[in-house]
């Protein structure tokens, strides 16, 4: 089973820094005295599969809505798709893709419609809308629901139409921002192939998960403790570095560590 | 310019297949627009009056045939002891008490004058007020037949007395109607542009999908015009259907002009739909955008003069109703279709509906952000 979804190394990419199409330089959110985020860095490669977990609370969904321009930085820098998130956020949103935790298409259209919409806003010809709406729906096999409002829809078919739909404009970057909450391990399984079809096409994918044998499919992983990265390499290393034997167990290690691990004991 | 195409496309979609809202829009108006022009009205009728004969005479009877012929008192009942009328007062079984007192007819026969005693239930004031007109009128009337009957003034001279004929203008037949329909139609456009935009809006942002709007390279305007846009054409297509009500159900005359109407309420939805979507950028739920519309559409309709005279309020309210948008389009509306009025005739008030959209369209333009949080 494990083989259908495992990769070859990383494709070089994170050595060659030109070739990073995220750039995170000392990168802070402060909510008054709260520091959402404090003070990250760290670089994504182009066609890299990046694991981004932490703890709820721990400021994922802070430094995820400051790369993709929902949200202004405190301080630091960060560019992302070449653009600065300071001055270039409407650049950055043309080339990058965003599914949001908080199941983001519309309930009560149908597939072929909410592919219609997003394609139309994001400015794909007619032509192209049509041919990319028959040909998704199809690869996802919605063929006998594709005029069914999406409420009627399992979560699972959900998830990968919201994921289709977010890679349709060929966007460099794709944000995932939780995608596989609430949905059997079979699904999520599929869910990754997509990922990871798409990662072979040379789309970058920034994913937050707390599925750790979903970080484990990741080429690089980082862990943010209270707003800090508290770690960041592949994950066969980060478990040497630390001295267990999985993900699971370092990720309970580090957040137990942090603040928001203690309040929950 | 396509991307407003496809988000107008979406919209109306989403409000056709929204079992909530169709009512809202569709049925509601025209229950309120039947009911309330048949229901509100400052007419006075039918007043139950309670009746205290102490004289008996046929003079007295003369004069209380004068009240109950008039077709605007009831009689619900006749005593004879003092504190009787008070009670039917306090039990609320007359609005009006006349008593005539026991020399009634002995003192104006002998040359002096007679006090009758008329008791008006003030709590409405206004119905008070009326009340008190008609039963001058009354006595006036009964004044002036007095000549006739009372044997020691059959001598004097003719008394000369002025006239006043009245005739209404603009509303010949003084129906109410024909007053409150162009007024109600007003209150429904405002409806439909302020809590269905407001509402719309605030649902992307409970269901999340205003950050997935928000990441796409849609712009602030192209985004506003097509959540806008829709609710635009749904209040005149409103407003048409009001009108068509108007003219073939109410019977209310059009003397103006309807591109003048139009031109007027295209302006005046921008008004609402600017507040709408005001209100949207500043609540977090469909609850807290209902109750902010509410508090500004009651305030708005009550300080606007369709029920209530404006001229009749305090010197401070009348003007805080000078920025009331619903007051100057009630106004426009009644002039335009009651009087013919034309463009030149309404430049102020238009011009004061043409403030207050910039107003409201810029404070909404600055505040709505796309950003999250």
């Amino acid at each position: 089973m494990t083989e259908s979804v495992t990769r070859g190394p990383i494709k070089g990419a994170v050595e060659n820094l030109t070739n990073n199409v995220i750039n995170a330089e000392g990168l802070t959110k402060v909510f008054g005295e709260f520091r959402a985020v404090d003070a990250i860095s760290f670089s994504v490669g182009a066609g890299e599969v990046f694991g981004f977990l932490g703890a709820n609370g721990a400021g994922k969904t802070t430094a995820i809505k400051m790369l993709t321009g929902l949200l202004a930085p405190s301080s630091g820098n960060a560019s992302v798709a070449g653009f600065d998130v300071y001055t270039g956020a409407e650049d950055i949103k043309r080339n990058i893709g965003y599914m949001s935790q908080r199941f983001s298409l519309y309930d009560d259209l149908t597939p072929l419609e909410n592919i219609r919409f997003f394609g139309g806003i994001y400015g794909l010809r007619r032509k192209e809308i049509k041919e990319k709406g028959r040909a998704l729906i199809d690869t996802l096999g919605l063929a006998s629901v594709a005029d069914v409002r999406l409420k009627a829809l399992p979560l699972g078919w959900k998830q990968k139409l919201a994921f289709s739909v977010a890679v349709m404009h060929e966007p460099r970057i794709v944000f995932l921002d939780e995608p596989t909450g609430g949905v059997d391990p079979l699904t999520r399984r599929r869910f990754w192939e997509m990922i990871y079809e798409s990662a072979e096409r040379g789309l970058t994918v920034f994913v937050t998960t707390h599925y750790m044998d979903e970080a484990e499919y990741c080429d690089r992983v980082s862990i943010m403790v209270d707003g800090r990265i508290a770690a960041l390499d592949t994950p066969l290393e980060l478990q040497r570095q630390f001295g267990v034997g999985s993900m699971e167990e370092l990720f309970i290690r580090l957040a137990r560590a942090g603040k928001g691990g203690r309040h929950e004991e | 310019m396509k991307a407003i195409g496809y988000l107008l496309q979406k919209e109306f979609l989403q409000i056709f297949r929204n079992r909530g809202m169709l009512p809202i829009i569709f049925l509601m108006p025209f229950i309120q627009l039947v009911i309330l022009s048949n229901a509100a009205t400052f007419d006075v009728k039918n007043v139950a009056f309670h009746l205290q004969d102490l004289d008996r005479t046929s003079l007295s009877r003369a004069f209380r045939e004068q009240f109950t012929g008039s077709g605007w008192f009831l009689l619900t009942g006749e005593s004879f002891a003092e504190g009787e009328a008070i009670n039917q007062l306090v039990a609320g079984k007359a609005d009006l008490v006349l008593v005539i007192p026991r020399d009634f007819e002995k003192e104006l026969m002998s040359g002096a004058e007679s006090r009758v005693q008329l008791v008006i239930n003030a709590e409405d004031g206004f119905s008070a007020g009326v009340i008190q007109a008609y039963s001058n009128e009354i006595v006036q009337a009964f004044n002036r037949t007095l000549p006739a009957v009372l044997p020691g003034m059959q001598s004097g001279p003719a008394v000369r007395e002025i006239v006043v004929k009245s005739s209404a203008w603009y509303n010949p037949e003084l129906r109410y109607s024909d007053y409150m329909v162009p007024g109600i139609l007003v209150i429904l456009v405002t409806m439909v542009g302020l809590f269905l935009s407001g509402m719309n809006i605030v649902r992307e942002k409970e269901i999340g999908t205003i950050d997935q709007i928000n990441v796409t390279p849609l712009k602030r305007y192209q985004f506003i015009t097509g959540k806008l846009l829709p609710f635009w054409i749904i209040g005149l297509g409103e407003l048409t259907l009001g009108l068509l009500i108007a003219r073939i159900g109410f019977d209310v005359p059009m003397l103006g002009s309807y591109p003048l109407i139009y031109l007027v309420a295209a302006l005046y939805m921008l008004v609402v739909l600017g507040m709408g979507l005001l209100i949207s950028t500043l609540t977090d739920s469909q609850q807290q955008a209902m109750f902010i519309a509410w508090f500004f559409m009651v305030i708005f309709t009550l300080m606007s003069g369709l029920f209530t005279s404006i001229e009749s309020m305090p010197h401070w309210a009348q003007n805080m109703t000078m920025a009331n948008p619903v007051r100057h389009f009630v106004d426009i509306m009644r002039r335009v279709m009651l009087k013919g009025a034309g463009i030149r005739d309404i430049a102020l008030p238009l011009s004061i509906l043409t403030a207050d959209a910039a107003l409201m369209l810029a404070l909404a333009l600055n505040r709505y952000r796309k950003v999250s949080n």
